[in-house]
């Protein structure tokens, strides 16, 4: 009697689970989809799900209307490039926070996660003109710069969470032993947070990989990364959906099979806090 | 040569002071104890010594120099942890070479002192696990290993019997004992457990919310408790003491007598009692008693003795054995 009833809740919980899942997914999945119509079927009501005529002129379409790959080039050079060179200071400003505290520790903590409250478009004409005087508009080292900077809020805390978690007795044990401070980091601490550390800057990377608001407005051509390509597809001509979908759908898909390979390390990453 | 003198040492946080102005000298060779209840500072004090903290004043002198300022690296100790602290992503004998790799030795020098060190704690056969694979012994002996294999001027334990089991605490602290003879290295010991202190040590550090109560042998510390606090503090289950008439009739503010100098008698002795309970461990029988007029006194009698609860007793002490107390809880001399 029991197993009976344990059985009926399992099979309830994992199918409301699965549609769960498929609504949150569902977009995506018209996306993917929407990219294989024609313009005609795209705009059709009522809307085709699965059955129109599959074609791939859309990718072929994006493809000579804009150079896919160095798009691609600059998402992964400004993501991964920014938040690693990121990892410098943020190591070790967030080593300082957990194993050296002060009474000004939280309250710098507080204020470096409440810059991530203000929203860009408030400090865009400033950013813009300094840019612009450092000639720095449309430049990889520049707007990388900004992404780096955008995200390290985000990445000391992430890793300041993660090193509260680490014994210091194990960094004293390393002291002991005769590391200076460069050697504790990258002898002892570094590899044990290593899975911090991944957890992080895949979240930071896919935030960067994400980024439109500046990239739209602080890159033209050279440094351009995949948020720019999308939004040469939404034209004053009008939105061609179908295009618009095969272009999404390439610029999407590095980060989102990235996503998918590391599905646990993200769920990990942000729900480590959660659980002590 | 290992020796280690502290002067006068002070540690003080924002409002209290841990450490309230400490002497003490540990001689080359000497296994020294550190003990005292919760929150008296002795690890801090190790701390202090390892250089793991600085001192708020004071002076720390290992072999006549003055280490104040200078790193714990550099002051040529060896710490084991309470929780060994070993490097969880590198194998045993990684973490046993660890120190010899940052003082930058040649690679055939630490393959030979890591082999050594193994050999001696029996770790020859772990030396490529990781220490998630090893029980608690295991990885206590590799934090000994590490410690050992810097061949300090001193070793410096951290209460590294606490996390093991009864059985394996008893095993622990004979090695330790035998790793002090065969290494005749000077080593400071800090624990809560007096009957490790009694049994490890040369010489005791009794502290007592961060003052030195008293320094002196384990027996001259069960024998001449200098204090009601050392009195009270060493011997287990603890020193009996009475106030009140008994006291001032032998010229003290207060008598102490240890639970296995007292005589039980049903028939005549000097404080009368009702038993409250017993207990009875096969070699050692503990008698609770509650005396007329004294209070809660304890008794232990050799072997087996049978008593009942209600029972009346009568208490007598062995009078070479009693210490003599004033007011101010110091020890009067006879």
């Amino acid at each position: 009697m029991a197993l009976k009833q344990t059985m009926g809740r399992r099979v309830g919980l994992t199918a409301a689970a699965w549609l769960v899942g498929f609504l949150i997914f569902f977009p995506i999945l018209w996306m993917f989809l929407t990219s294989f119509k024609t313009e005609g079927d795209a705009y059709a009501i009522p809307p085709k799900f699965l059955f129109f005529q599959w074609t791939t002129e859309n990718y072929v379409e994006v493809q000579a209307r804009s150079d896919y790959l160095l798009h691609a080039f600059n998402s992964i050079i400004l993501s991964v490039g920014a938040n690693v060179v990121g990892l410098l200071f943020a190591i070790p400003a967030a080593w300082s926070m957990s194993f050296a505290p002060t009474k000004r520790t939280k309250d710098l903590l507080m204020w470096m996660l409440s810059t991530k409250m203000m929203p860009g478009a408030g400090v865009f004409m400033a950013i813009y003109f300094l840019f612009l005087q450092a000639h720095l508009l449309d430049s990889r080292w520049g707007v990388g710069f900004l992404l780096m900077m955008a995200n390290l809020p985000i990445v000391v805390w992430m890793l300041y969470t993660y090193f509260k978690e680490i014994p210091v007795d194990i960094l004293e044990a390393a002291r002991m032993d005769g590391a200076s401070l460069s050697r504790e980091i990258i002898y002892v601490l570094a590899p044990m947070a290593v899975p911090g550390i991944a957890s992080t800057m895949l979240l930071a990377i896919i935030l960067s990989w994400n980024e439109a608001f500046w990239t739209l407005n602080l890159t033209n051509v050279n440094a351009a990364p995949l948020t720019n390509m999308i939004a040469s597809f939404s034209s004053p001509e009008g939105d061609f959906w179908a295009l618009l979908s095969a272009a999404s759908v390439l610029a999407i898909a590095p980060i989102l099979i990235l996503g998918w390979f590391s599905q646990r390390q993200l769920v990990r990453g942000l729900t480590f806090g959660a659980v002590k | 040569m290992g020796s280690i003198q502290l002067k006068q040492v002070r540690k003080d946080f924002a409002n209290f002071s841990v450490i309230k102005g400490v002497d003490l000298k540990v001689e080359d060779g000497e296994f020294t104890v550190f003990v005292g209840p919760s929150g008296c500072g002795k690890s801090t004090l190790l701390r202090l010594i390892a250089g793991l903290e600085d001192i708020s004043s004071g002076q720390i002198l290992i072999d006549g120099k003055d280490v104040s300022n200078v790193g714990p690296a550099q002051r040529g100790l060896s710490m084991v942890f309470q929780s060994y602290a070993l490097y969880p992503h590198m194998s045993v004998r990684n973490n046993i070479a660890f120190a010899l790799k940052m003082a930058n030795q040649p690679k055939d020098v630490i393959d030979q002192k890591v082999a050594k060190a193994a050999a001696v704690l029996n770790l020859t056969d772990y030396l490529d696990r990781k220490p998630r694979q090893l029980s608690g012994g295991q990885r206590q002996r590799v934090a000994i290993g590490r410690a050992i294999v810097r061949e300090p001027k001193a070793f410096l334990f951290d209460e590294p019997l606490s996390n093991l089991d009864a059985a394996l605490r008893v095993q622990m602290r004979l090695e330790i004992g035998d790793l002090h003879k065969s290494l005749k290295t000077t080593i400071i010991y800090v624990t809560h457990d007096q009957v490790e202190a009694m049994t490890l040590a040369d010489k005791i550090v009794v502290l007592n919310k961060g003052e030195v109560a008293q320094i002196g042998s384990p027996l001259e510390l069960y024998n001449r408790p200098q204090n009601l606090f050392v009195a009270r503090f060493i011997g287990s289950p603890t020193m009996n003491l009475v106030t009140g008439p008994s006291a001032a009739k032998r010229g003290a503010a207060t008598i102490g007598v240890r639970p296995e100098h007292v005589e039980m008698s049903t028939t005549t002795g000097e404080w009368p009692a009702t038993v409250r309970i017993a207990e009875h461990l096969g070699s050692d029988t503990f008698v609770y008693v509650e005396a007329d007029g004294i209070g809660p006194l304890t008794v232990r009698l050799a072997g087996e003795a049978p008593s009942d609860t209600g029972q009346r007793v009568f208490i007598t002490p062995q009078e070479p054995r009693v210490h003599l107390f004033d007011k101010d809880g110091l020890r009067i001399k006879r």
